[in-house]
């Protein structure tokens, strides 16, 4: 496309975030200050993600976008076809078949593999900021690893709930260090994260923050040692493939009450029912 | 009251410890031995000094000149010559500060039992059972209802918030706890009772305290031993039944004379 850069970004905001990204992977779940420019769309939509993805895409990969684990809504729908177009890259929904894989609030079902790059968007990248305000003040905890503060969370959830109820940006302790916010995804896929083939780099545009976790790190979910951590389980499977191991999404069908589970990953509810069929 | 032992192994000790904000403005050239099992009081009107003083004792302003000196397990430390890491584990695991105000101290949001906890969570304490146990214990010896253990603390009284953030405090038995004002801004009988339970627990604990005061009636309660503070020095210090009843210097002999008695 005429009057843009490869990808929309200029070569030396392109430069600086890999250079970012360098030093995000050599120290995982570091969160690395970097100078976020202007995306042509708001804060929220994805802007610390697309620049992330605008930084390492090649002109040969293959690029994957969802919101949710769907390929047809609107957030991934749009990215996609920004990228198409000031990209001119190659685009799927087949998770197998993608390089670069952006993401908000979901890790596909289907295993990554080696050499794939999962791009999430970030909206608060401080797992700390829900109790320290001050930015000095979190660097410094981290600094120090002083992370007893996160336990205090997880000790209200049960003393109010009876169990951990935090569903969502479940905090991550990685490679045995850095306390990370994983994004929002579902705690169903913190699993995920532990000892991953593929890179998984985080990007947050409005606080101007990245983060990585390379292949091969361990994660480790926080929990108490008498309240292990568990991830969310279904009493149905998938309404549309039966599929009895990935994350569902509650769909309401009417006004009687009426619904259905479904798999929140389009692609691997498609592949799926493909195989049954 | 039981007389100190004197010879009892130094715990902090204060050498020429200056922090001016200005002329007469912070504390200069403070001098003192706090021995292990002691309760130091440090008295003075508004101004002289003394919550200045406390700041950089306990770590958190680095004095302008001479040096903070703690014996601790590992032997001497200068305060301000170590790291900042190693500064701030001190303060997490051998000491504690009890604030004035207990909303400085405490986390509002969050129930009484995760204030109790979260020092033991910070130690590596990861057992939900033994954390509430710990609460509920905690809340039983500062005499607050070990049923509200899962009530935020901004439904407590000022009373309670108090003796909750004492309770935060002396969770992880620290071997020195600073104190600013524990009882300012309570009634006297709310004020008459926290003392009680604080002296108590100072010495069940074999605690060793610097308090802060500008109540004379604490500190004779409570203290050992008395600096008394004007403008930035200490003008006098003593035992504090001596100070008390044989003040020496003019100025405390002012502040004496000035206790209103019902």
């Amino acid at each position: 496309m005429n009057g843009y850069n490869f990808a929309y970004l200029d070569e030396q905001t392109k430069r600086m975030i890999r250079r970012g990204l360098l030093k995000a992977v050599a120290i995982p779940g570091y969160q690395v200050p970097f100078g976020g420019r202007e995306m042509p769309m708001p804060y929220g939509w994805g802007t610390g993600g697309m620049q992330l993805t605008a930084s390492i895409l090649g002109e040969d990969d293959v690029l994957k976008v969802i919101d949710q684990g769907a390929d047809d809504t609107t957030n991934a729908v749009s990215i996609r076809a920004f990228f198409e177009r000031v990209a001119g890259v190659e685009t799927t929904t087949d998770t197998a078949a993608a390089d670069v894989i952006q993401t908000r609030h979901r890790i596909p079902e289907t295993p990554l593999s080696a050499g794939q790059v999962l791009v999430f968007q970030v909206p608060i990248p401080e797992p700390l900021r829900f109790i320290e305000p001050s930015e000095e003040e979190t660097r410094v905890m981290h600094a120090l690893e002083e992370y007893g503060v996160m336990h205090v969370k997880l000790y209200e959830d049960i003393a109010r709930h009876g169990h951990i109820a935090t569903t969502y940006a479940y905090p991550v302790k990685v490679d045995g260090r850095y306390v990370t916010d994983p994004s929002p995804i579902p705690k169903f896929d913190n699993p995920k994260l532990h000892m991953s083939d593929a890179l998984m780099l985080f990007g947050a545009g409005r606080e101007k923050r990245l983060y990585a976790i390379p292949p091969h790190t361990r994660v480790e979910s926080l929990d108490f040692e008498d309240h292990p951590f568990e991830i969310q389980a279904w009493d149905a499977p998938c309404a549309m493939c039966g599929a009895r191991d990935s994350f569902l999404d509650e769909v309401i069908t009417d006004d009687a009450g009426g619904r259905m589970f479904v798999c929140s990953d389009t692609d691997y509810c498609q592949k799926c029912r493909e195989e049954v069929a | 009251m039981k007389r100190p032992q004197l010879e009892r192994p130094a715990l902090l000790e204060a050498r020429d410890v200056t922090r001016l904000y200005g002329p007469g403005k912070g504390c200069e050239a403070i001098d003192f031995t706090l021995h292990a099992g002691e309760v130091l009081g440090i008295v003075g009107e508004s101004g002289s000094g003394k919550s200045t003083l406390l700041r950089t004792l306990c770590g958190m302003e680095a004095p302008d000149a001479g040096r903070v000196l703690y014996h601790g397990h590992e032997g001497e430390l200068d305060l301000y010559a170590i790291g900042e890491a190693r500064r701030r584990a001190l303060l997490r695991m051998e000491w504690g500060l009890v604030h004035q105000n207990p909303r400085d101290g405490l986390r509002l949001g969050v129930s009484a039992g995760a204030n109790v906890g979260e020092r033991l969570m910070a130690l590596g304490q990861r057992h939900y059972g033994q954390l509430r146990a710990a609460g509920q214990d905690w809340m039983g010896r500062v005499e607050l209802d070990p049923g509200r253990i899962d009530d935020a603390p901004q439904h407590f009284s000022g009373g309670m918030q108090q003796r909750l953030q004492i309770a935060r405090t002396l969770v992880t038995r620290p071997r020195l706890v600073f104190m600013d004002e524990p009882t300012g801004g309570l009634d006297v009988s709310v004020q008459a009772r926290l003392l009680d339970t604080l002296r108590t627990l100072v010495r069940e604990l074999g605690l060793s305290v610097v308090l802060v005061t500008h109540d004379l009636a604490v500190a004779r309660l409570l203290a050992d031993r008395l600096l008394v503070m004007r403008r930035g020095r200490v003008v006098e210090s003593g035992l504090t039944d001596q100070i008390l009843d044989d003040p020496q210097h003019a100025y405390t002999q002012l502040l004496v004379s000035s206790v209103l008695t019902p």
